[in-house]
């Protein structure tokens, strides 16, 4: 018999950074090494721990990234827990990768980029980010919004400071939502940090969140004078195939596992609100 | 066409069980038939169908898909996957041989399911046109001739004999292999019966039922409506429509510790459960309104839109007569139609 | 019957003693009933129905509609008052959120029974003194009505309404029912014919949760069998013991709560007679702990909340066990 999608394969976490008190990126490799496949940015993976459960994850690292994968996840239930209770040498099994994804070799090439993420929204963009920050040429100027709860919150802080803060064709715009020691940036919610930086409205927009932030940016967004076409957004519902056939992650005539998880507004829009 | 008298069909179905597993209806109780594996002597039931529906052949409701051995922190995939073997289901009515073609579309569009094709691939759809159709059918509605049923082979009954017509390759070679039991037979009372049916098929309750109101280009109007409220206030949540229903196709994928490692399956699930999209972090789906109003979408909105006008649901009735509270397609049909 | 009803609930509606009611409505057939409230004599007069079909239980609605805005009017045949009464002791319906309108219970009619005469093509079911005239598309069929009554009803326990603000017609007494005659003669099989029974009923179980969602007992907001957290949830039994467990283990968390509606089996798509599970531990508990009626009152002690120093040692369940 052929292959199954439902069958996965066998992956090894041969990293793992706790990036904030309930966020950490594990690495995975191929058992042999290398990653288990490939993917694009925005495309996600079903991991899991046979007993434990599966789940849909985005990959956070850039597909440029020859080495390896990786994935920032938030302990939240069940599953999740588990993952963060892992070390290093325990195999996963994994399967995709699932999905479409941003659109990064055609309609966002040669555009100038804004991405707006908050908390473990970053997860899915950094992917972008960095496949962008390796295809340089190809794409305008590049500006990042990113805002957490608090300093100990930004996801990847590390590679934002050393790496993107660093570049001098990258713009990097961090808040966080409450004054904090050792903290001399912006403070501020999300939205509000956008609006005040009043971006160029030629600008092709990436955001991911929480579902309020996405909203009262996109609201921003709207007053700024972008339109929905502009905006792209990656969607999150509970799935268990992957691959449009269980019916779960079902919104109006699309699945997000199949049809997503990447949207862009004036497409979410002709879609039933239930998500 | 070819035939076989009514007093031979149990040499028929002897036949063919010699050969690769045979289902046939038959009634465990008056009016309730299931499919059960054929034995000699078993009768074929004259229910007009059976409670749950014939897509447990291709899409059970339980499934292994592989198992795990944990050790440590190591794992070891085995694909427990096995052949199916072939068999044949005789007595299949023309709705639930529709449902396959939309159960098709789902398990062997890309990917291709390969659990559903495996068994899809070993299976001989035998159907059977009906003659005494109930009040709660309503397949015309969707297109469906149901004296003229699909499949690989389609079985005509005059009362007397039981006449053959093969649909498909795979059904002109299984005609081959027992057309040493068949002969030539006069069709003329069988198109006396067909028109019989037919004219009963007008006179259905259910026989105007329309769907000019449905399909995928209606998405936000019916989506808004304000009636979900009421047409799903009784509703219970249980998945009863779902399980019974031969077009519904959601499935969950779960865990189970053997003792001896772990066994993935796959099972039926319904979005009528409370469960069924609930996140760690909340659930778009909150209410029954919501799911109950999904159920239905699903069918007569969403599915056409991605099958060329195709609606989910073919007529045959089950969710009229097993829903607890008597609610179905058709109360929601006629509720949300747009009267002209 | 049904006039006098609806009478009498467009009154309450116009004194503003009630918002809703509590009723039944009928969809396309003769026998398709479906529970709906009522806010409005216009809608009263035109869908609401009562009669031979009209046998679903209405009391577990009445945990959702206690808790809305006014009071609400429902119409409890005896069996389902007890059901009421049960919900109201256990603190799940706002007594005084609901008024009751006690009506004469059944028998009532079961389609299924009809069907499976054969009778099918079904436009009308007329009662003509205790025979049944059904019109069908082919043709007129008659039969007892006797044969056609539900299961539900054949083994009633009682006519006497438990709880009412005001009856409709008369209280009935609680009978000396035959109801537990099945138990007793499953009691009376060698273990091996008791599993052989109930393995044969319970793997036709679709796990379609019907029996558990219509069940007047089982009203927790999150069902153990539902919850990821407790590590037994299921949505299709892995194995023929997970198909058995479902079952008895709803049988063992309702038990001293069931009221013996009748519901379970009434609803269950595939006929299996899941009310038997239930009166067995009716009639344990019976023999055990003396007489109870669940929902009979709404102020005692179930027996299995209750100690007495004269209760049966635990060690029953073993000695019985022995065979």
């Amino acid at each position: 018999m052929n292959n199954d999608t439902l069958i996965p394969l066998i992956g090894v976490v041969t990293d793992i950074r706790q990036d904030t008190p309930d966020v950490k990126t594990f690495r995975v490799n191929a058992l042999e090494g290398g990653k288990v496949f490939e993917h694009m940015p925005g495309q996600c993976a079903m991991l899991s721990i046979p007993g434990v459960g599966e789940g849909m994850f985005s990959i956070t690292s850039s597909p440029t990234n020859k080495e390896f994968m990786e994935f920032s996840i938030k302990k939240c239930g069940c599953l999740t827990t588990w993952l963060h209770q892992m070390e290093v040498g325990q195999q996963i099994t994994i399967r995709g990768p699932y999905g479409n994804y941003f659109p990064v070799e055609t309609e966002l090439k040669g555009k100038d980029l804004l991405f707006i993420a908050g908390g473990i929204g970053l997860a899915p963009l950094r992917s972008v980010i960095n496949y962008v920050r390796d295809n340089r040429s190809n794409y305008g100027e590049v500006q990042i919004v990113y805002g957490s709860r608090s300093k100990d919150d930004l996801v990847d802080y590390q590679e934002i400071i050393s790496e993107w803060q660093a570049d001098p064709n990258i713009e990097v715009n961090l808040t966080i939502d409450n004054p904090q020691e050792g903290w001399d940036g912006h403070v501020g919610f999300v939205p509000n940090y956008v609006k005040e930086l009043n971006p160029s409205t030629n600008k092709t927009v990436l955001v991911c969140g929480p579902p309020i932030m996405i909203k009262f940016t996109l609201a921003g967004l709207k007053e700024l004078g972008f339109t929905e076409t502009q905006v792209y957004t990656t969607m999150e519902l509970r799935m268990k195939c992957g691959v449009g056939k269980c019916g779960r992650c079902n919104i109006g005539n699309k699945y997000v596992c199949k049809d997503g998880p990447v949207f862009r507004f004036d497409q979410l829009g002709e879609l039933p609100d239930e998500y | 066409m070819l035939k076989i008298s009514a007093d031979r069909l149990n040499d028929l179905f002897n036949r063919i069980a010699s050969e690769q597993t045979l289902y046939i209806p038959v009634d465990r109780e008056p009016n309730t038939a299931e499919y059960r594996k054929y034995e000699d002597g078993m009768k074929l039931s004259e229910s007009l169908n059976t409670v749950r529906s014939a897509k447990d052949f291709f899409f059970p409701q339980t499934e292994n898909l592989a198992e795990f051995k944990v050790e440590g922190k190591n794992i070891e995939i085995k694909d427990i996957r096995e052949e199916s073997g072939d068999f044949v289901v005789f007595g299949v009515r023309a709705c639930d041989a529709r449902s396959f073609s939309i159960l098709d579309k789902v398990f062997l569009s890309e990917p291709v399911d390969s659990f559903y094709k495996n068994r899809r691939e070993h299976g001989t759809i035998i159907t059977m046109a009906c003659t005494r159709p109930s009040e709660t059918c309503f397949c015309t509605a969707f297109g469906i001739d149901p004296t003229a049923p699909e499949g690989d082979v389609a079985v005509f009954a005059d009362g007397e004999n039981y006449f053959f017509l093969d649909r498909t390759e795979k059904g002109k070679k299984f005609i081959e292999s027992v057309a040493d039991m068949l002969e030539d037979g006069d069709t003329s009372k069988l198109e006396e019966v067909k028109e019989k049916t037919r004219e009963i098929m007008k006179k259905l309750p259910l026989a105007g039922l329309g769907t000019d109101s449905f399909g995928g280009d209606k998405l936000n109007e019916l989506f808004n409506s304000p009636k979900w409220a009421e047409l799903s206030e009784s509703c219970l949540g249980c998945g009863t429509c779902t399980f019974v229903c031969p077009t519904c196709q959601c499935y969950d994928i779960r865990d189970f510790n053997t003792g001896n490692g772990i066994r993935r399956f796959r099972c039926w699930d319904s979005c009528m459960y409370s469960d069924f999209t609930k996140m760690a972090h909340g659930n778009p789906r909150l209410s029954q309104l919501e799911r109950f109003r999904q159920r239905f979408m699903h069918k007569l909105v969403y599915f056409p839109a991605n099958n060329d006008g195709e609606f989910g649901c073919v007529g045959c009735g089950r969710c009229l007569s097993r829903c607890p509270v008597s609610l179905n397609i058709v109360k929601v049909m006629k509720t949300l139609e747009v009267k002209e | 019957m049904q006039e006098a009803m609806i009478k009498r609930a467009v009154q309450l509606l116009a004194d503003g003693t009630v918002n809703r009611v509590m009723g039944w409505k009928r969809g396309e057939f003769v026998y398709d009933i479906t529970p709906a409230v009522f806010t409005t004599a216009e809608e009263l007069e035109k869908d609401f129905v009562c009669d031979d079909f009209t046998q679903a239980n209405l009391s577990k609605y009445l945990v959702k509609e206690s808790r809305k805005e006014g009071k609400i009017l429902a119409f409890l045949k005896p069996c389902d008052t007890y059901s009421f009464n049960q919900l109201v002791k256990e603190h799940r319906i706002i007594r005084e959120n609901v008024y009751v309108i006690g009506i004469p219970g059944g028998p009532k009619l079961d389609i299924e029974k009809i069907k499976a005469k054969g009778i099918t093509g079904i436009l009308s079911v007329e009662n003509e003194n205790y025979t049944l005239k059904i019109e069908t598309i082919y043709g007129t069929e008659t039969m007892p009505f006797s044969e056609a009554v539900s299961g539900k009803c054949s083994g009633c326990k009682s006519k006497k309404h438990v709880a009412y603000d005001e009856l409709i017609g008369d209280d009935g007494e609680v009978l000396d029912s035959n109801r537990f005659d099945m138990v007793a003669k499953l009691e009376n099989m060698t273990s091996q014919e008791r599993f052989d029974f109930w393995r044969g009923e319970l793997s036709k179980c679709i796990r379609c949760n019907a029996c558990r969602n219509v069940c007047p007992a089982c009203t927790c907001e999150n069902c153990v069998f539902d919850n990821p957290k407790s590590g037994i949830d299921q949505k299709a039994a892995a194995d023929s013991f997970e198909e058995k467990m479902f079952h008895i283990i709803r049988a063992f968390h309702v038990a001293g709560r069931c009221t013996d509606c009748g519901e379970c089996s009434r609803v269950c798509p595939q006929n299996i007679p899941l009310h038997l599970l239930n009166r067995k531990f009716i009639k344990d508990i019976n023999e055990l702990y003396g007489e109870y009626q669940a929902g009979a009152d709404t102020t005692s002690r179930a027996p299995l909340n209750n100690y007495n120093a004269d209760d049966c040692e635990p060690s029953v369940v073993h000695e019985r066990g022995v065979e």
